[in-house]
């Protein structure tokens, strides 16, 4: 049946008509909202700034004034992890953004025309899937060279076949239905038929990998600037701060487990974010 | 002159031993203002048949040759685009199940919206104001509601109605319409059916090629009758005549297989035997397995196409010159 909240006149409890359909994607959502609210407004929620220093106070424990206290510098962690989560998010959005530009027009024109358009788009995506993630990444970091925008470049090349596959595969199967023969024989021409007919059908599950992908870039992200072919100190980085709080975290344990906490929350919100959305989408109207 | 002349079609399945032909030799007119039924049994090549005609065929399926000429076009020969332009416009078509006809993530005024718009040109306020006109047209009731509705808030019956709207849209020369009312109930079938020669060949005059297996519908629409066994068209002529004196063993055999009040209570008549599948049709007349007058001669010739009387043609050694 329909997503029937997504009819027109009925927004006020817009929000309780989704949770009922999918508690997890209101939790994920919700989730991911206020810590890109936190990310965003982190200059103005902590009075310090993530880069001030305070020799009076070095690895000082949760207190009021820091409450996940402070690191070798005396930094406030706090501070530093809502900056942190900037670069978390920032790469998570602009890495999938990227990724998903360059994808979805690949695999719809693969999944719609098939025959030898497909293998010319596909085999060379098969190519890319063949080496690991992570080693890929740190190859193209080490090629590319360092930086915010240089690891989103990275990270989309990554995705970019994962995110063909699904959307072609979304876009084969709808292709076959009656529908788009029915538009065919309007005198809908192929881009029409792929834009306004295929794509708005086969559209979900590349949503759902796209959250997914998100979650994996925040945990690719920390991993590469932990390996230090991330972002470079001092900009505050949730990877970066585990690797400088390794050293003290027999003393000072506070260093990594708030920066662990956030990464954990943030792919946990992408991920129920992920889980939840095929349940509110469908399954497929009119079936 | 007919509206449609298709002379000689023929059309190929790939299959994994070679090209199989699942439709041989058809030929047929259709002049303005008529229906013609082109009946027969699942896998007779009859939608195959009329799908060739709007070149809608899938990439396992060629058209190894024939001409289909409309005006003074032949369709088979247009380029990929000329005919695009044709489809939805001159020629249209509704679908067997209109349900998964329509796209479920558009409103049903919005795909009718888009037709009008590629063909005729109109303007969001035009097309809208048409999409209304043709609501009303086929019996929508309350069209300015609907138009924003989803295809599955509608019942089968409305959803052929709507794909009927759109199949009208542009005031089409001819409709191919394919198995209409196998999916609806049948005081819904007979509203659409009824609908369908209102629209189109009162209002419109335009010709309507009306697939169906059901020679219930043929009796109650159609002006003509082609009918096909194992891709080719054994006997056509008008409903009438065909009716009350079948030429062809097979059209005999299925004529006498529908169920009637009389027999009500004994064993459904039916034709000994089954369909040949696409890749294991007898050679000469393929319906000779299974004919009750079959002669050696069926086994390995092509029966002749002869014209017993005027608008009459039956492919059969029983009604040659000779025979």
């Amino acid at each position: 049946m329909t997503a029937d909240f997504l009819q027109p006149g009925r927004s006020a409890g817009l929000l309780r008509r989704i949770y009922r359909r999918s508690p997890p994607a209101i939790i994920g959502g919700g989730l991911l909202v206020v810590l890109a609210f936190a990310a965003v407004a982190a200059p103005w929620l902590t009075p310090y700034a993530p880069e001030t220093m305070d020799f009076n106070a070095p690895l000082a424990g949760p207190s009021a004034s820091h409450p996940f206290g402070t690191d070798n510098f005396g930094r406030d962690v706090l501070s530093r992890v809502l900056h942190g989560y900037r670069v978390s998010l920032a790469v998570a959005i602009g890495s999938v953004a990227m990724a998903l530009v360059v994808a979805i027009p690949l695999g719809l024109v693969a999944g719609y025309y098939q025959r030898w358009l497909d293998n010319v788009i596909m085999r060379p995506m098969d190519v890319i899937m063949a080496f690991p993630a992570i080693v890929l990444v740190v190859a193209m970091a080490g090629f590319f060279g360092q930086g915010l925008v240089l690891m989103m470049l990275a990270l989309a090349i990554v995705y970019v076949p994962i995110i063909v596959r699904v959307m072609r595969g979304a876009a084969l199967g709808v292709a076959g239905e009656l529908f788009v023969e029915g538009a065919r024989a309007r005198g809908a021409s192929d881009l029409r038929i792929m834009v306004r007919h295929v794509l708005p059908n086969a559209i979900t599950p590349v949503f759902v990998q796209a959250s997914v992908l998100m979650g994996i870039a925040i945990l690719l992200e920390a991993a590469l600037s932990f390996i230090g072919l991330g972002v470079e100190p001092p900009t505050p980085s949730l990877g970066l701060m585990l690797a400088e709080g390794r050293s003290f975290m027999g003393r000072a344990p506070w260093l990594v487990i708030a920066p662990g906490l956030a990464i954990v929350l943030a792919v946990l919100g992408f991920n129920l974010l992920g889980n939840g959305l095929p349940a509110l989408y469908g399954p497929r109207r009119g079936r | 002159m007919s509206l449609l002349d298709v002379r000689d079609l023929t059309t190929e399945f790939r299959t994994e031993q070679g090209w199989h032909k699942a439709v041989s030799d058809v030929s047929f007119t259709l002049d303005p203002g008529e229906i013609l039924g082109l009946v027969g049994e699942s896998g007779c090549g009859k939608s195959t048949a009329a799908y060739s005609v709007m070149k809608l065929l899938g990439a396992n399926a060629r058209i190894a040759a024939g001409e289909a000429w409309l005006g003074g076009e032949n369709l088979l020969a247009m380029n990929d685009d000329a005919l695009r332009k044709l489809r939805g416009d001159r020629l249209s078509m509704i679908f067997q199940d209109p349900a998964t006809a329509l796209d479920p993530a558009i409103t049903v005024g919005e795909q009718v919206m888009e037709t009008v718009r590629e063909h005729l040109g109109l303007d969001r306020r035009a097309a809208r104001a048409r999409a209304l006109e043709l609501f009303r047209q086929v019996g929508i009731s309350d069209p300015e509601r609907r138009l924003n509705a989803y295809p599955h808030q509608f019942s089968g019956g409305m959803a052929q109605r709507i794909a009927l709207a759109i199949a009208i849209s542009c005031n089409p020369e001819m409709l191919i319409a394919d198995e209409p009312t196998t999916a609806l109930d049948v005081t819904i079938q007979a509203q659409i059916l009824r609908l369908i020669k209102t629209l189109l060949v009162n209002e419109r005059r335009s010709a309507v090629l009306l697939i169906t297996h059901d020679l219930g519908v043929v009796a109650q629409i159609c002006d003509r009758v082609a009918v096909m066994y194992a891709g080719r068209i054994v006997e056509v002529g008008d409903v009438q005549s065909v009716f009350a004196d079948p030429l062809h063993p097979y059209t005999r055999a299925l004529l006498h297989a529908l169920p009637t009040h009389e027999v009500a209570r004994g064993a459904l008549a039916t034709i000994e035997g089954r369909v040949p599948g696409l890749t294991d049709r007898p050679g000469g007349c393929s319906f000779h397995p299974r004919c009750p007058h079959a002669r050696p001669i069926c086994a390995t010739e092509l029966p002749p196409r002869v014209r017993p009387s005027p608008g009459r043609e039956v492919s059969c050694v029983l009604h040659a010159a000779d025979g």
